[in-house]
């Protein structure tokens, strides 16, 4: 379910370096092609060590709250073998020449570099040591090294880091073999893998320093806003400029003609002033009346009748046809059927979309708070015809991603808007805009039928998914795989899908399809555990049965042990099956996704009057042997856990005339911290390696927070967002 | 018009429109860009700044009213040894996720423990309800209360 499946680093690696200011620095190309001297190999720096053992490691990657600024140099540093406190961290910029692809998304920053990154640090350290033995004449298999020194132990000779740079960085580079060969620590060994280790950017964020896309400054910057149609795509017949000039400290008011694509530049009109209010401002007196649009008609209500006539059909194609579906419904000992929806979200970024943007004798220099960036630049080139080269894209701190910095809208808008200027302009949305103009997690049907025996066994499942997509395709983040749980755990599983065209963008969205796939099959997965007669715990163990991995093997595998693993020990650890008073109740539900085994236990309690409050929720995670760091794991994992009980208790974007309903906080509510329930987690390690956290810690969740209100009520969740009407006494 | 604004001890003027809200004139006239935009309607707390030591929601207050005030923003707040401890246990543990609200909690957080020094977790909830935090770090902002308050904290682990 990984969305970059497609994202592929090149593991091929070798290392280079460079005196650097009388320092070392240690450069690391992920680029196959450079090692074998093809074209379009540059290097880029990973590590610089000053004279005074200061160490400096580049994060590569986007920072949008995922932890990966300081994850990441951890590996290079404790194979480096370093103290953390000497380290500082610099934020790379665009550059997937020297690091490969730059990108925040999928969970991956830990799985595509848990190996790479070390290697990094033990080359450095390598060279250091060879460094150290030219200069006593020693057999480097005599050295070793102490967090910043090269130690003789024979000869009782110690050398710092720094006072062996210089000679370091005049070494030839080590070679690919020689880096592959390098032993790297055992793990028992660790002295700062493992270790809780706060942000790096703690310090400035905790004193409001500048870090962030919104606070770029530069000199001569003027502020901009950008007004498209509440109907995606559809253009500007008509808007009064010279009412917004007339505003006081207005530099210009034009029309961007844009595009129909709806992930690139759309039509609107753009604002420059001197100050962002008063653009803001100027921006009510446009008095702007948008061109007819053919989806101006679509709405939620539309879709949903839609799907309900389309759900009575056949499925338009079959995704996964195994065994005889109908046969097995036909001897089940029980038949269950339900239909399930779920409805379009916004990622509300807390930092609203913004970008920053400077055109100049032909180049385009850019300030982004992007997860994106390379695709980003190449956005900006197609569209604005600057050669991509021209493009220089600097990374910022992003106030948030969860997917939805996944798309450069607001970069092209701002870089056009640049072009015309010619000063740096800031572009910075409003909530509004930001609410309106996402690309939302697609709403989805599910219409189920399934049966049991009279041993308590799943013997038929039927998925008859609702879609949105045109033809073959599925509008972006809207798919399902094949693959997906309980197929090739049933004999008779039938997956089948039917779609409608879509006028609303959408797009990944934290955990994207398992977010909602994780709600609809552990909800019906409930469902027949209760016509079963079975413990919602023993009944999916038995589900999951006793092959290790199903599937497999390949990376394709199911690894069912490892689910199972989970499963039992969240039960353990929330003591699943305690009695407990009326109106309260436990939900269990488990998911994998972004490679990590997660099973989820939640306590609920509903009031007559139907609200419903989370007393607590416990998590057991498979995600391999190591986590990189404990204070950024529990983050996560906690931080997920809320995030996706908000979505199930709160959250609903509504089409109404082809444009979004929803504008602000009052409309589209966050979870606050007196709803927020205490989140035990509980990481099982396991004999893997190392997985990601930012995602598949919140799929479970909901259909576990669905389930404990059904424990407790009898009331079964088959839509969201959850609303006490649903659960009124 | 010209404004004077009294800014973590300092006085500036501010030449803006006076329905410009207080927000702005940091943001983009003083340059202090602790404060954050979030919703522009007083619904996140983004952009929370202490008058006079009470909070108070910088995007929606007019820089008219604003008077006579002395306005602490997040780069002045650890001159307050309150909010100085406060700063101190929001690194020590790791409260942030992508950071952007938590200007805005902590000047929320530092105002909850000048008047109430050993807040209880029903205090904490109906003090802090006003700052949203997106990545959800409600716990971990529990607990950094907690701790800069001299109070025992639950390990996570």
């Amino acid at each position: 379910m990984a969305p970059f499946d497609a994202f592929e680093t090149d593991r091929r690696t070798f290392l280079t370096v460079a005196a650097a200011a009388g320092g070392l620095a240690l450069t690391y190309d992920i680029a196959a092609a450079a090692a074998q001297g093809q074209e379009g190999a540059k290097i880029g720096a990973y590590l610089t060590i000053a004279p005074d053992g200061t160490v400096t490691i580049v994060s590569k990657n986007p920072e949008i709250g995922q932890g990966v600024m300081t994850s990441l140099p951890m590996m290079i540093a404790e194979e480096l073998d370093v103290d953390w406190k000497s380290v500082r961290v610099h934020q790379a910029g665009n550059n997937p020449a020297a690091f490969g692809r730059q990108f925040a998304g999928g969970s991956m920053a830990t799985p595509l570099h848990w190996e790479e990154l070390r290697r990094v640090g033990a080359a450095g350290r390598s060279m250091l040591m060879q460094a150290a033995a030219q200069q006593w004449k020693v057999p480097v298999s005599e050295l070793s090294t102490e967090p910043g020194f090269v130690v003789h132990k024979a000869s009782r000779k110690r050398a710092s880091y720094g006072s062996l740079a210089a000679r370091a960085a005049a070494l030839p580079a080590p070679t690919k073999e020689h880096v592959a060969a390098l032993t790297l620590k055992d793990p028992k060994d660790y002295r700062i893998i493992g270790k809780f280790t706060p942000q790096v950017s703690s310090p400035q964020i905790v004193t409001g320093q500048p870090l962030f896309g919104i606070d770029t400054r530069l000199p001569g910057m003027v502020y901009a806003t950008y007004e498209k149609a509440p109907v995606f795509g559809a253009k500007v017949a008509k808007a009064d400029l010279e009412a917004a000039k007339s505003v006081k400290g207005v530099r210009d008011a034009f029309v961007i003609e844009g595009g129909s694509e709806l992930d690139g530049l759309l039509p609107g009109v753009a604002v420059i002033a001197d100050t962002w209010w008063a653009a803001n401002k100027a921006r009510q007196k446009l008095n702007i009346q948008w061109s007819e649009h053919p989806t101006s008609a679509q709405s939620s209500t539309g879709f949903a009748a839609k799907a309900a006539e389309l759900a009575k059909g056949a499925p338009a194609r079959s995704l996964r046809n195994d065994g005889d579906v109908e046969a097995a419904l036909k001897g089940a000992a029980k038949t269950v059927e339900a239909a399930y929806a779920y409805p379009f979200l916004a990622h509300a970024t807390l930092e609203p979309q913004n970008c920053t943007a400077h055109f100049k004798d032909g180049k385009m220099e850019i300030w982004a708070p992007t997860q994106l960036p390379e695709p980003g630049q190449q956005l900006v080139a197609k569209t604005l015809g600057i050669a991509p080269e021209n493009i220089i894209i600097n990374m910022t701190r992003s106030g948030g991603g969860f997917g939805r910095r996944l798309s450069n809208d607001y970069m092209v808008e701002v870089a056009a808007i640049a072009q015309k200027v010619g000063a740096p302009v800031k572009l910075v949305w409003t909530r509004e805009d930001d609410m309106r103009h996402d690309f939302y997690r697609p709403a989805g049907f599910h219409h189920f039928r399934g049966g049991v025996d009279a041993d308590g066994n799943i013997v038929a499942w039927d998925d008859h998914f609702v879609t949105f997509g045109e033809g073959e395709g599925f509008a972006r983040s809207a798919n399902i795989s094949p693959n997906e749980f309980p197929g090739r755990f049933l004999k008779n599983y039938r997956l089948g899908v039917s779609t409608m065209p879509l006028g609303v963008p959408t797009g990944p969205l934290r955990a994207p399809g398992s977010n909602a796939i994780a709600f609809v099959v552990q909800s019906f997965i409930d469902e027949l555990a209760l016509a079963a007669g079975a413990d919602p715990v023993a009944f999916r163990l038995k589900l999951l049965g006793d092959e290790p991995v199903v599937g497999g093997p390949g990376p394709g595998g199911y690894a069912a042990g490892r689910m199972a693993g989970v499963l039992k020990l969240v039960a353990e650890k929330s003591n699943w099956g305690e009695p407990l008073p009326k109106g309260t109740g436990k939900g269990v539900a488990f998911h994998y996704s972004h490679l990590g085994y997660f099973a989820e236990v939640v306590q609920a309690t509903v009031s007559a009057d139907g609200s419903v409050k989370v007393d607590k929720v416990w998590v057991a995670a498979d995600v391999g042997g190591q986590i990189i760091n404990p204070a950024g794991a529990y983050n996560q994992v906690q931080g997920s856990v809320l995030d996706g009980l908000s979505e199930a208790l709160h959250q609903e974007i509504t089409i109404e005339n082809g444009a979004v309903k929803q504008a602000n906080f009052n409309d589209y509510p966050l979870m606050r911290i007196h709803e927020a329930p205490p989140v035990e987690v509980h990481f099982l390690k396991t004999d893997n390696p190392p997985t990601g956290l930012g995602e598949p810690g919140l799929p479970p969740v909901v259909p576990a927070l669905t389930n404990a209100i059904f424990a407790a009520t009898g009331k079964r969740i088959r839509s969201l967002p959850i609303r006490p009407e649903m659960l009124k006494a | 018009m010209p404004y004077d604004l009294n800014v973590n001890g300092k006085t500036h003027t501010v030449d803006v429109d006076e329905d410009t809200p207080l927000l702005w004139a940091l943001r983009d006239s003083l340059g202090i860009v602790g404060p954050k935009y979030g919703c522009g309607v007083g619904l996140c707390g983004a952009c929370t700044v202490h008058l006079d030591g009470q909070p108070a929601r910088s995007c929606s207050l007019p820089v008219s009213a604003v008077g006579a005030a002395k306005i602490t923003t997040i780069e002045g707040i650890g001159e307050n040894p309150i909010g100085k401890k406060v700063q101190e246990a929001w690194i020590e543990l790791d409260v942030a996720q992508c950071g952007y609200c938590q200007p805005g909690q902590i000047m929320s957080a530092t105002a909850l423990l000048a008047s109430n020094p050993k807040p209880t977790d029903a205090d904490i909830d109906a003090a802090m309800s006003g700052n949203i935090c997106r990545c959800a770090t409600y716990t971990r902002i529990r607990n950094a209360i907690k701790q800069a308050s001299g109070q025992p904290v639950t390990k996570e682990a």
